[in-house]
């Protein structure tokens, strides 16, 4: 494992190489980040929630949104039909107006990756898989590895895995810094690309806001692509004050190692207005730069069909209802 | 190894862009449409204003109007009246007659007025909002989310207490004073009346109130609120006018109480005017407050703390954070933040519901700020302010950041009342505590630390009538306000806030 871990990636010529060289050092960064005062980060949340986002600007952030969802079913029940009809949807989200974006993705589980790839031929709708376990984590190294490379082998264009949150929370940073590495090398294709790592944490178990600066940056450091709230499992998901300081990290690890990282909210975002907030905070602490389905995803389901109804209410200026967007 | 993903690297094929991302203004991908709040929901606007005196408004008994105008536009709202010495004798005769039976009900019958008068005002609160940000210039997103409730609770809060004067700690039934005599300032209007109102209803006391010479209209709007809340005519008046007339209120021999809240000079002249007659004083004046920010602080939330507390209400905050004082390990980290944070701050249409810093209140108030930054500049402290176009009329003011700044600097001494900040540094907690205490002034501070310990340590040193911890410009009903040394002395709010208009 040391192997692994001598070799901070992403991270070359910033100062942070060693960063991983040994539990020690690790858990030094990790706790000499500044810390998060709760009541500043939440009321920081909530002003910012207080944006008037109106016609012009709607119109824009509405069809940003859309384009920035990962359309997620994440259910023991999936079927082929199931994720069929999904990635129809995030082909042609609103069938009666063709100049409705596309979803960013479709995320399914592994098994379901082959028939989601076919679904979505011609089209650049990724696949993202969620793996390693998803969602407890509970389960060895190699069945995690192998768990990511079955994905990866059967198409998928992104791979969502877990942190091991029992890990991290009995302080066990390094483990989960090299579990990251390893399944980020089972993201690589026989050809030599990898395929984009998404590390969810789950913020809900992980529980205080200075555990969630620091698990952004040892994702971040292990080489995350983009670093996602939640699996969507659990009590609580993506919150506001949670996705605003996982943004000031990925901003702040920008700074310092040059390596932009994306963001991805997901589980409980529901509605435009929701969704608006998100993206209020993705403009104000991180600006134009992250204000792309590159750089920030929804993990969502049922948040489409409210952005298409808002849409459809600036077009045509009237409410429709939910049986005037498709349910799938 | 895994390959780092440098920025320019995107997932092998990302989906398309919208087809044609609609309205993007320039300015970043995701600019903000208008989004005004309408002037109309501030109701009727008369040309003309008299005075409200005994439950009537009331034409003065002199001729003189004065105008108040919309900072952000300068146009006139309305003409008041600039009350007399006559006028004000008029208020205080009405006030002392109805002192008598209001001072007389049981506690929770002035209560249940208390309770009606919250209750319109949180119903009335948009009306209250938009005319206040309107005479004021502030923005509509503070007066809706931060001067409203606000308002409305101050009234809740001392409705509570006046059926329970009993136990608040000035032995049994405790009395009222009489008529008191309030000015209050610009930068508040309608909250500094309930700061003024509120405590001196509950505890039995009636009031004439003079609010200030640029924002009267919210104070006229409450005096229609007390008539709707059916209010005994007389315990509320309330004599617009300037500064001739503040000096007749708190002159005036039938007045038992006077309470100030504006700046250090005039509450100085008020103070000796007092001097010597049986009258009871409180004074709220100005301030220097000292954020300090030590090398262990939450950075984020430090910034924010740092922006609301000297950006809110464009500065116009007696408890201003208007010095910084950052420790010189942190100092460029943190000053490049708060520089990147000020650049996402929004200057323009007070009723705009994005804007962050409105208008400044008045022309004069725009030329003291001007000459002390000046100052600051010719003293050779170094100026920024981040990129921001200001509309071409109204009084405006860019979000400012002095570094270089030492306590021999006048803007490190003097209160400038605007959205100006004067950064100055500090090596160990004492020379934090040394500098911070280092003012004539001593109304509030902040202190910015992940360390408990050291949040009581320099609270304990900090000559200051407030001291927030890792967080600023926060304000509560039941929180006592007030200074030391030259900002003042009593306190207003919480239980401590009944004592001002009690005779114990």
């Amino acid at each position: 494992m040391s192997t692994l871990a001598a070799n901070a990636p992403g991270v070359a010529g910033s100062g942070l190489e060693d960063v991983a060289a040994s539990e020690a050092s690790l858990r030094r960064f990790l706790h000499g980040l500044p810390g998060v005062d709760q009541v500043g980060l939440e009321a920081r949340a909530a002003t910012l929630g207080t944006r008037s986002i109106k016609t012009t600007a709607k119109a824009y952030a509405i069809d940003l949104a859309i384009s920035m969802i990962d359309l997620t079913t994440l259910e023991g029940a999936d079927t082929v039909g199931k994720v069929r009809a999904l990635c129809t949807k995030g082909r042609t989200p609103d069938p009666t107006d063709p100049t409705t974006p596309r979803v960013a993705a479709i995320c399914v589980y592994p098994d379901m990756v082959a028939t989601a790839k076919a679904a979505l031929r011609g089209t650049d709708i990724q696949v993202a898989s969620v793996a390693t376990a998803f969602p407890a984590g509970r389960a060895a190294l190699p069945v995690k590895l192998a768990d990511t490379a079955d994905a990866v082998a059967a198409g998928a264009d992104e791979i969502d895995m877990v942190i091991d949150r029992g890990a991290f929370l009995s302080g066990r940073y390094l483990d989960v810094y090299n579990e990251i590495v390893a399944v980020k090398e089972a993201c690589r294709r026989p050809d030599g690309s990898y395929a984009h790592l998404k590390v969810i944490f789950e913020t809900g178990e992980l529980q205080t806001y200075d555990n969630v600066r620091r698990v952004s940056w040892l994702a971040m450091l292990a080489g995350a692509d983009f670093i996602k709230t939640s699996t969507g499992k659990v009590a609580v998901n993506a919150t506001p004050p949670v996705t605003l300081l996982m943004l000031e990290a990925v901003r702040d690890f920008r700074a310092a190692t040059g390596v932009q990282v994306g963001v991805k909210p997901a589980g409980g975002i529901k509605t435009t207005k929701d969704a608006m907030k998100y993206l209020v905070m993705v403009n104000e602490t991180l600006g134009d730069d992250w204000l792309s389905p590159h750089w920030f995803r929804f993990g969502a389901s049922s948040l489409l069909n409210d952005l298409l109804m808002q849409r459809q209410k600036l077009t045509t200026g009237r409410y429709s209802g939910p049986d005037y967007v498709t349910v799938d | 190894m895994a390959k780092n993903t440098k920025k320019t690297e995107a997932p092998a094929a990302a989906p398309q862009a919208p087809a044609e991302p609609a309205g993007k203004p320039a300015g970043g991908l995701f600019g903000y449409a208008p989004a005004p709040e309408s002037p109309a929901a501030a109701g009727d606007i008369a040309s003309s204003y008299g005075h409200f005196i005994g439950g009537q408004f009331v034409d003065s008994s002199g001729s003189e109007a004065l105008k108040t105008v919309n900072p952000a536009t300068e146009q006139v709202l309305a003409e008041f009246a600039r009350g007399t010495a006559e006028d004000v004798d008029r208020a205080v005769a009405a006030a002392r007659a109805a002192f008598t039976d209001w001072s007389a009900l049981p506690g929770s019958e002035r209560a249940k007025y208390l309770f009606r008068i919250a209750r319109i005002i949180q119903e009335r609160s948009r009306e209250l909002a938009v005319l206040e940000s309107i005479d004021n210039g502030k923005p509509i997103r503070e007066t809706r989310d931060v001067d409203l409730p606000l308002v409305a609770a101050h009234f809740f809060y001392y409705a509570g207490w006046a059926d329970k004067l009993d136990f608040a700690g000035y032995g049994p039934n405790p009395k009222p004073l009489g008529v008191a005599g309030q000015v209050i300032p610009w930068n508040f209007p309608l909250l500094m009346l309930a700061w003024k109102i509120a405590p001196a209803l509950a505890t039995g006391n009636t009031v004439v109130l003079k609010p200030a010479e640029t924002t009267p209209l919210t104070a006229l709007r409450f005096a229609e609120i007390c008539r709707q809340a059916g209010l005994p005519k007389g315990v509320v008046n309330i004599v617009t006018g300037d500064g001739s007339t503040g000096a007749a209120l708190t002159a005036h021999p039938d007045v038992n109480k006077v309470a100030f809240t504006g700046s250090t000079p005039v509450g100085r002249a008020i103070a000796k005017q007092v001097a010597g007659t049986r009258k009871k004083l409180s004074l709220e004046l100005g301030g220097k407050a000292a954020n300090i920010v030590f090398d262990d602080a939450p950075i984020d939330q430090a910034v924010e703390g740092i922006v609301n507390g000297i950006f809110f209400n464009q500065g116009h905050v007696c408890c201003a954070g208007s010095r910084l004082l950052v420790q010189e390990s942190v100092q460029d980290e943190l000053l490049d933040a708060l520089k990147r944070r000020m650049g996402t701050l929004r200057v323009g249409d007070p009723l705009d519901k994005n804007t962050d810093i409105g208008a400044i209140n008045s022309a004069e108030q725009l030329a003291r700020i001007t000459a002390l930054t000046d100052a600051g500049e010719a003293e050779g402290a170094e100026r920024w302010s981040p990129a921001c176009e200001l509309p071409g009329t109204g009084f405006w003011f860019r979000p400012t950041l002095f570094t270089g700044v030492s306590q021999a600097h006048r803007i490190a001494q003097e209160e400038i009342f605007g959205p100006v900040l004067s950064v100055l540094t500090f090596r160990t907690p004492d020379e934090a505590v040394a500098k911070a205490n280092n003012t004539p002034y001593g109304l509030s501070a902040g202190i910015w630390t992940e360390k408990g310990s050291r949040i009581l340590w320099t609270a304990s040193r900090l000559r200051a009538g407030v001291v927030w911890a890792n967080t600023f410009n926060k304000f509560d009903p039941t929180s006592p306000f007030g200074g030391y040394k030259e900002s003042g002395y009593g306190r207003e709010g919480g239980r401590h806030g009944l004592e001002a208009y009690l005779d114990v």
